[in-house]
């Protein structure tokens, strides 16, 4: 969908948010919002992977490459990880990456970072709604598009 | 100091300690020294030790047809040497198939040399020379960045934009790098393609995005790639900025311990969370 689709379809902005996910905790987190008819933006696209550990960083920014208005990461609580450590790992990673990305110019509110364990559909939900808010107030992100489009 | 380093080289290579020696040459018309290998003992005379041998001569070790010359010997300086550690750490060099030859550095004459803290080489089999290794607070080794974070986001992008602009994608910052050894980069995978290869801004923020964080909290700023870039772009501040988040953060500085654990790799249960929702 382009970006320009969209926003005559609703008459205004809405951004477009990608949510890399773990597969045993946030992703479940999300099914079970979906279950509990727990309402939340559509704004979202999800993608499934199998851990935090394996989100690599190029994925945040392919996402921005591809017209994503903000990021959303989100995996299991410290302890709860499948693989024992694989967030931990990547909370060093966001850690360093964060620092890169204001470096380079990159707004901060366009990339979150969440734990959303599988029984947190509400969590889930309130987050989403939360980030779809405040990216909807922040408009599109044109200083990567233009970056794309150059 | 160069006399020492020469003698030191030739009995190396008489006795038969190393087949090779790594060193600094002078070419007749070009002003920087350049990479020698010395492989016969009357040749040292090739050696020189001046304050233009800022290339970081690591990188070198781990060329194929370097190594296939035999045992080396190489002749670093107190920053360089710190690139020697974190490959030991990550084992890609084999110490004791090799002999560090540490020259005393009074500074290249670069503006990382004004915040030099390792003007004196600490790992090195063979030390030549004498040079003091005064504290720098890390306020005085970021003031580079500092001012540079001193710009609001958008002039960072603004500013992002028109440097890597001018990235023609040469590669030379990635095959300067001592760090930087994949045999196969992430860049030249192609099935599928990882990255946008193309020398577009995209393209562009893509690499310099991948090459600073692949070198997160391992760099160990010798700036090999900010003077290899043919189009001048300041690489320092990326490395820089990973650099300050790992010593801030973690109290880790790449290559100034052996036994010290690396930032990424490791991990803690008690690293700071409060990004995280």
């Amino acid at each position: 969908m382009t970006a320009a689709a969209s926003d005559t379809a609703t008459g205004g902005f809405e951004p477009k948010i990608v949510a890399y996910v773990c597969n045993w905790c946030t992703y479940l987190g999300a099914d079970l919002a979906g279950t509990n008819r727990l309402e939340y933006p559509a704004n979202v696209r999800i993608i499934r992977l199998p851990c935090t550990g394996r989100i690599d960083f190029n994925l945040i920014v392919k996402a921005f490459e591809i017209g994503a208005d903000a990021v959303v990461v989100s995996g299991c609580h410290p302890g709860d990880c499948h693989y024992t450590s694989g967030n931990y790992h990547a909370r060093r990673r966001w850690m360093l990456f964060r620092e890169l990305l204001g470096t380079l110019g990159i707004e901060s509110q366009r990339v979150h970072f969440a734990w959303i364990s599988a029984a947190e559909g509400k969590k889930f939900q309130q987050v989403i709604s939360e980030i779809t808010a405040q990216i909807r107030a922040l408009g599109p992100y044109r200083a990567y598009r233009e970056i794309c489009e150059a | 100091m160069l006399q020492p380093l020469r003698e030191t080289c030739r009995r190396l290579l008489e006795d038969g300690t190393v087949q090779v020696v790594i060193g600094y040459g002078q070419a007749v018309r070009a002003v920087e020294p350049y990479p020698v290998f010395i492989t016969d003992p009357d040749e040292v005379g090739q050696l020189v030790w001046n304050e233009q041998c800022r290339t970081n001569l690591v990188k070198y070790l781990l060329r194929k047809e370097i190594r296939a010359l035999g045992k080396p010997a190489i002749v670093v300086k107190g920053c360089d040497e710190r690139a020697l550690v974190v490959l030991e750490q990550e084992s890609q060099l084999d110490r004791s198939q090799m002999v560090v030859i540490g020259v005393a550095c009074d500074g290249m004459a670069e503006p990382r040399c004004e915040v030099c803290d390792a003007h004196q080489p600490r790992f090195a089999d063979v030390t030549i020379g004498q040079a003091d290794n005064q504290d720098q607070p890390a306020e005085r080794r970021y003031a580079h960045l500092r001012q540079f974070l001193e710009q609001p986001l958008a002039s960072r992008m603004a500013y992002w934009k028109t440097e890597l602009e001018r990235c023609v994608k040469c590669y030379a910052c990635r095959q300067a790098c001592p760090l930087c050894y994949c045999e196969r980069c992430i860049v030249d995978k192609n099935r599928p393609t990882c990255l946008d290869t193309s020398a577009t801004l995209k393209g562009n923020f893509a690499w310099h995005i991948v090459r600073a964080f692949h070198l997160a909290s391992r760099c160990v700023g010798c700036d090999q790639c900010s003077r290899v870039c043919p189009e001048g772009i300041d690489l320092r501040l990326l490395n820089l900025s990973l650099a300050r988040a790992a010593e801030a953060d973690f109290g880790y500085r790449a290559g100034t311990a052996r036994e010290a654990e690396p930032v990424l790799g490791h991990y803690s249960q008690q690293d700071q969370e409060d990004f995280i929702r």
